[in-house]
Order: C-alpha cells, then sequence, then structure tokens
C-alpha cells in the first residue's frame, strides 16, 4: 500500500542526476516526497511541514558522500533529525512517591486498561508491590476486566462496585494502599473524548485529588491527523509525564508518535507491541524513526557506507570495473558485504532503478547460498579466472557445492553479464546517461 | 454548527451536580461564540475566489490541507484535487457555489454509490434463516458497544435479534457484551472466556435458528490484521457459519476507529482479505477526529459505511449520510 520513502526519492531523484552537492534547487522536489512520506506515515501535516523546513536548513550545502546518491544522504538527516527529536527527552518511569500513584488517561479504546495489567506486571518483577484501581466507571465489564487481569498476574485490584465516583475511589485506593504498604498505585480511567468537557473536568479533579507521581497519556500508534488535538487538549488539562504508545504489534507507520513529541514535548515511557501481559517495551527512537519513514535498512545502509567501503578500496574496485576484471573473489566480497549490511532485499531496493523491479519478488537472505556455495567450491585460480572453467572444472564445483552443472553455468554467465553491464555503466558515468540492462542480468539468486 | 455538533454528548446520565450542568452549559455557550468568529472551510473558499473566475493554487494548497487534516490521505486528497481542477479547467467560468457543489460532487463520486443501505432496510433472508451480522476489526475500535448499539435498534423497529459472545479472548469481554445484552434486553449465546470462537458463532446462529430469530450478531475478539494465524481464526470463524446457515454470515461489518489515520486502509484490506468485508461502521465521530481515511476506503475497495457511531449512548449510532460527512470534514 505505502510506498516507502526510499521509492518516493527514487522518483524525486531524477531532478538530481549525478549532482553531487544538496542545493536549493534540487532538494525541493525530495522535501516535498519526504513531507508525503511523512503525512501518509500519519504525522500531521503541520508539523512535516516545519519538520522538514528545518531538515532543508541543516541540509543545504552538505556535500554528499561519493558511495551515496544526494537523495539517500537527505533521507539520511531526515532519520538523524527523527531520532533527535525522539530521543531528545528520554526518561524512566518516576517511583519517588510512597506509595508511588501513576494516573492513566486517553481516549476510548486506546488499551488504558491493558496498559495498566502490562505495567502492574513490569513492576510486580521489579519487586515492587503494586495495586491496581478500577477507575472506569461507566464502560460495561471494564472493573471486570481489570479483575480478570489482576487475577492473571496476582496483583491486587482495588474497585468499589457500589461507587460510581472515580475520583472518591482512587482516594480511597490510595489510602488502602498506604495502610497496606503498597509501593505503588495504578489507576486506570474511563476512556473520554476530550471534546467531552465533563469527563476532562473528571480527570481534572482525580489529578488534583490524588497527586500522581506519573500521568501517562495512553495513545494509539494507529492515531491519525487528530493525534495533536487530542494529545494537546489532555496535556493542557493534565500536563501529563509521558505517553505509552500502545499497539505497536501493528503494521502502521507510528506518524502520530512525531505529531505528539512535537506538540507537547514529552518523553514515549513504554510501547505496547501484544495483548500477552509481557508484551511491554521501552522506546526506541531509531526504531521508530525508521518506522515512520518506512525504509528498513537505508539509514545503517548509509552509515556503513560512510564506514565500510573506505575511498582506497573502492577506487581499487572501480578500476578492476572499467577494465572489465570483476572476478569471481569480488563477487564473493560483495556477497559478504550484502550479507553483512543486513536484509538483502531492503539493499537492492536501495539501488536507483532496482526497487519497484524487485518489490514483489520473493526474496530471502538465503538467496545467495548456492551462489556462495559454488564460489567456494571454486579454486582460488578459477575464481581469478572465469574463462578457465571447463565442463570437467564445472561438473566439480557443481557436485562440491551440491548444486547442478546448469547452475553453475548460469553464474558463470552472470558474472560475463555483470562485466558487461559494469561496462556500459562506465560508458554511462562518462557520457550522463543511464544504462541499458544486458537481458537476463541482475544479481544471482533472484527468483522471480 | 456543523452536523456533527448535535451529536456533541449531553451526557446527563453521568448525573452531574447542577452546578457542574450550569457549568456545562456556559462552555456551550462559548463554544457556540467561538463558532461564530470561525470561518467555515467552504467559507474560505467564497473568500478566496471571490471576483475569480479560475481555481488559484491558494486555493488548492487550503483544500490540501483541509483534505489532509481530516486524513484523507495524499494520494486521495490529490486525486481529489486533481478531478477538481479537470472540472474547473473544463466549465470555464465556475463561480463560489457551483465550486461547492463541484468538490462534493467529486468527493460523493468517491465514496460507494450503494450507500443508501440503512439499519431501517434489511433484506431478510426468504427461507426463514436469521440474518447473520459478523463484527470483526482490530483492538479497542468497539465492536462491543456498535453491537450494542445495533441490537438497541434493530429491536426498535420490531425484529427479534440474538448476540454471540465470540470474543472469548480479551478479559472480560463476555460479561461486556453480557451487560449490553442485558440493557437491550435480548438473548444472548456465550460459553465463557477462553472458548473456542468458531463453535460459539456457530451455537449462536443454531440457536438464531431454533427461535425463529431474524437477526443474529455475532461480536468477535480484537485483533491486528497483520497477525496471520488470528486472521485465520476469524475466516474459520465465518466458514463454520455456513454449516447452519449456508449464505451466512450476510454481513461482515467492519469496525474503524474515527481516529485511526492511514493504517486504516492497511486494515480494510486485510479484513477484506480474510472475511469479505460488506459493511463499515465507523466509531468514535463524536470526537474531534474526523475520519476521512473512509473516502480512500470506500473509492479503494468499494464498501459502503453504513453506520457511524457518535457517542456513548445507545441510541447514539446512526446511518451513514455522505452529504453531512463532507460538510463535517471541512468544518474547523
Amino acid at each position: 500500500m505505502f510506498e516507502s520513502l526510499s521509492e518516493r526519492m527514487e522518483s524525486a531523484f531524477k531532478i538530481l542526476k549525478g549532482q553531487g552537492r544538496i542545493t536549493e534547487i534540487n532538494i525541493a522536489e525530495m522535501l516535498k516526497e519526504v513531507r508525503r512520506a511523512l503525512v501518509d506515515a500519519d504525522v500531521n501535516y503541520k508539523i512535516a511541514k516545519q519538520f522538514t523546513d528545518e531538515v532543508k536548513a541543516k541540509a543545504l550545502g552538505q556535500d554528499v558522500i561519493k558511495s551515496v546518491s544526494p537523495s539517500q544522504m537527505l533521507v539520511k538527516i531526515v532519520n538523524d533529525e527523527l531520532v533527535n527529536l525522539m530521543g531528545g527527552s528520554k526518561s524512566d518511569i518516576q517511583l519517588n512517591g510512597n506509595p508511588s500513584v501513576i494516573l492513566m488517561a486517553g481516549l476510548q479504546g486506546s488499551g488504558k486498561t491493558t496498559f495498566s495489567g502490562k505495567l502492574a506486571s513490569y513492576l510486580k518483577k521489579k519487586g515492587k508491590k503494586t495495586l491496581l484501581v478500577a477507575g472506569d466507571v461507566y464502560r460495561p465489564a471494564a472493573i471486570a476486566q481489570l479483575k480478570t487481569l489482576g487475577e492473571q498476574l496476582e496483583v491486587e485490584v482495588y474497585n468499589e462496585e457500589e461507587n460510581k465516583n472515580p475520583v472518591a475511589i482512587a482516594q480511597n485506593a490510595i489510602k488502602y494502599a498506604k495502610t497496606n504498604a503498597f509501593n505503588v498505585v495504578i489507576i486506570d480511567t474511563a476512556g473520554r473524548l476530550s471534546v467531552d468537557e465533563e469527563m476532562m473536568d473528571e480527570i481534572t479533579r482525580l489529578k488534583a485529588e490524588t497527586n500522581p507521581n506519573e500521568i501517562l497519556f495512553v495513545v494509539d500508534s494507529m492515531t491519525g491527523q487528530d493525534a495533536v488535538n487530542t494529545a494537546k487538549a489532555f496535556n493542557d488539562r493534565l500536563d501529563f509525564s509521558g505517553v505509552v504508545l500502545t499497539k505497536l504489534d501493528g503494521d502502521t507507520r507510528g506518524g502520530a508518535a512525531l505529531s505528539i513529541m512535537s506538540i507537547v514535548n514529552k518523553p514515549i515511557k513504554f510501547v505496547g507491541t501484544g495483548e500477552k501481559m509481557d508484551a511491554l517495551d521501552v522506546f526506541y527512537p531509531e526504531r521508530m524513526a525508521q518506522r515512520i519513514l518506512g525504509m528498513g535498512d537505508i539509514v545503517s545502509f548509509v552509515e556503513r557506507a560512510q564506514e565500510v567501503i573506505d575511498e582506497e578500496e573502492a577506487q581499487k574496485l572501480q578500476k578492476k570495473l572499467r577494465k572489465s576484471q570483476f572476478d569471481f573473489e569480488d563477487f564473493l566480497g560483495q556477497l559478504k558485504q550484502i550479507k553483512k549490511m543486513g536484509n538483502v532485499k531492503d539493499l537492492m531496493a536501495m539501488i536507483p532503478g532496482v526497487g519497484k523491479a524487485i518489490k514483489d519478488i520473493d526474496l530471502d537472505d538465503n538467496a545467495f547460498k548456492h551462489t556462495e556455495a559454488m564460489i567456494l567450491s571454486m579454486t582460488p585460480g578459477e575464481r581469478k579466472n572465469p574463462e578457465l572453467i571447463d565442463g570437467k572444472r564445472k561438473q566439480r564445483i557443481a557436485n562440491g557445492s551440491g548444486t547442478s552443472v546448469q547452475q553453475v553455468n548460469q553464474l558463470i554467465q552472470q558474472l560475463f553479464q555483470m562485466r558487461q553491464m559494469m561496462k556500459q555503466m562506465n560508458m554511462m558515468q562518462a557520457s550522463g546517461k543511464m544504462p541499458k540492462m544486458p537481458r537476463g542480468a541482475g544479481m544471482p539468486g533472484l527468483k522471480r | 454548527m456543523g452536523f456533527f455538533d448535535i451529536f456533541k454528548k449531553n451526557k446527563a446520565e453521568a448525573s452531574p451536580s447542577v452546578e457542574e450542568k450550569e457549568k456545562a452549559s456556559d462552555l456551550a455557550a462559548l463554544d457556540q461564540g467561538l463558532e461564530k468568529t470561525k470561518t467555515s472551510f467552504f467559507g474560505k473558499i467564497s473568500k478566496a475566489l471571490v471576483g475569480r473566475s479560475t481555481v488559484d493554487a491558494d486555493f488548492l494548497d487550503d483544500l490540501e490541507e483541509a483534505l489532509v487534516a481530516a486524513d484523507v490521505g495524499v494520494s486521495t486528497t490529490v486525486k481529489i484535487i486533481k478531478r477538481l481542477e479537470d472540472r474547473a479547467a473544463r466549465d470555464k467560468y465556475i463561480n463560489t457555489s457551483e465550486l461547492n457543489r463541484i468538490l462534493r460532487e467529486e468527493i460523493i463520486a468517491l465514496l460507494d454509490e450503494q450507500n443508501t443501505t440503512q439499519t431501517t432496510n434489511f433484506k431478510y433472508p426468504s427461507d426463514g434463516n436469521p440474518y447473520v451480522i459478523m463484527v470483526v476489526g482490530v483492538n479497542g475500535v468497539g465492536k462491543t458497544t456498535t453491537i450494542g448499539k445495533l441490537a438497541y435498534q434493530i429491536k426498535n423497529r420490531g425484529s427479534s435479534v440474538i448476540l454471540g459472545a465470540a470474543d472469548t479472548f480479551r478479559a472480560a469481554a463476555v460479561d461486556q457484551l453480557i451487560i449490553w445484552s442485558e440493557r437491550v434486553d435480548v438473548p444472548i449465546v456465550s460459553r465463557g472466556m477462553n472458548a473456542d470462537p468458531a463453535s460459539v458463532a456457530f451455537d449462536t446462529i443454531q440457536s438464531a435458528k431454533a427461535k425463529g430469530m431474524d437477526v443474529a450478531i455475532i461480536d468477535t475478539a480484537g485483533r491486528l490484521h497483520n497477525k496471520v494465524g488470528l486472521m485465520n481464526e476469524l475466516t474459520k470463524i465465518k466458514n463454520v457459519m455456513k454449516k447452519v446457515v449456508p449464505d451466512a454470515p450476510h454481513e461482515v461489518l467492519l469496525v474503524l476507529d474515527a481516529s485511526t489515520g492511514q493504517n486504516a486502509i492497511e486494515q480494510a484490506k486485510q479484513f477484506i482479505a480474510a472475511t469479505d468485508v460488506n459493511a463499515i461502521a465507523l466509531t468514535k465521530l463524536d470526537g474531534t477526529a474526523k475520519g476521512g481515511v473512509v473516502i480512500s476506503i470506500a473509492d479503494q475497495f468499494r464498501i459502503p459505511v453504513k453506520y457511524i457511531g457518535v457517542g456513548e449512548k445507545i441510541e447514539d449510532l446512526r446511518p451513514f449520510d455522505k452529504v453531512d460527512f463532507i460538510n463535517s470534514l471541512f468544518k474547523d
């Protein structure tokens, strides 16, 4: 459904054609794509604009590293900015009261009750004597839900069946916790809309009367543009201390996280990643940034390209390529590098022009296993001079690698095609034109 | 005042004190006051267009902003704008009111034309079998609440309803549906927590058939659409119904939360694949979220939005009305 940011950048990349420096002119189209990708990931459109303006300021005039394209470079800047923004105010859960009081707040269905259970389980494991308080007196069976979770976790649940006043229940619960030496009191509350004045008044009173150490705003990671309004309304009333992002085990890009952090500047303290009571995770800004951008390994690729491929080695390889001396040793080296860099498909998708072509190809990380086995079954001489490989040698290589002679033939064919392709790419680099791919050429091990 | 304002909750049943009530009405008055100073989107259009005969870039930017802010999504927004530009280019001299009309028309065109079905005209099976509604969706969208409200509406117009508590997974989900069945005063089939959901669905439909009920509504556990095992389970629950009533379920109702962003498209896609969804209920429209993503969903998958949820009270489920919905998109 969603085009990844790298795909979008690929199309914007056309405009850049061989430009080695990020300038005012070439950045505009790419930033538009970034902005759209962010909005598609549910980042609020105003925040997306503000964000790309900041990125622009950072990116202008930056030199582009030789081994990456300007678009990849820009994606990295975007990513770094995102990580910065989201990891800026990291902090742990505050447990300095006696007992510590934690108040939940959020919309209906955001996952407050489930998260309350998870948090209780988490704190119990840390040796805290924890009391859950059933403060949702409105939704049918909300109290029963918390009680069921409490039984499962062997955590005590405080509730008053007949009492319809959450503020009084919470006050009584804290008294009870003090008397019975609980360390932590977690107050679950009813879901409420930010426009519901009465309910917002209620939670404001809950805050005033229980004086919580933590107020956690629980928000569904699938939330769209409205996340800013809701977060702002809750923060205006409660000045909450942290955010909990739930249902991250879904496939949402989770742009709401960025919107919320920009608008209220509060840390994301936990993320929910499943329905089981231990599916609670701390928040990793890097993962979230990549998720929002939908770009898999591209950032680490750029980073590794900066580290791994040093200029000298690259020049040596380039020289070989130019002379069409690319051999099986180089091939093997490339395979190893690819494996080191992680997911093959993501990696290949970043090569301009390849992304779209391999979108629907079923490709796993083992795709190169046979290729690697065949090359390893060759003698060093054969690897350097593939021309040496005759029928007898092919049979030996096939036997040694558990493949067939046809597969060995194919591999050798591919190497020659790659040489030819690289020759054309050299010519292209010289003339500034895009190469024509020879028929059947491409990465080995790819199955359509 | 926009359409959805009439649904703004007056939470009288929560019995607030007199003082609180006064405060609430003060706030309502304040709200109305603010409303006047706000210019509606269509108002803005009028201003932007005074004395002009063509659609200009500023106007399109405003339009893009309004649509995107309502969760319509970039590609559908671009599509709407493109259609508007094409129309404007074709009929050269259009005035403000025409432009408003065209904009509405273009959005309506994206919403499925079958959207006329209402709660009041079910086509019950002619063979005397119950009309089976299966309710699906991700966690926390309001499936159980929607079922309670739907049962109330169906019962109110003189049909008999039975509920099936096939969410046997989430803590106290069965209890929650039982409470709704008591409120609405309709029978329920439940086998407790952790029972096999498919057999609960089977029993419910069998019971509905034996009792000669008009409608059976099956609740299911919320599940994220990318969990293959859980989605397969849903397919199984659906298929098992056919053993009792061959053409059941007659309606697979996907419940979407209006505050959900672009992920709702993926939700729709996966639930359609697993259960042949043929109707959508859009919940929580009484908040500030606009639910614009359903335009993309209706356009892409040709599935009509049938109901909207506009509050927590039992009567707060309404038939979907395209025109009102579009007006609400452009309300500040």
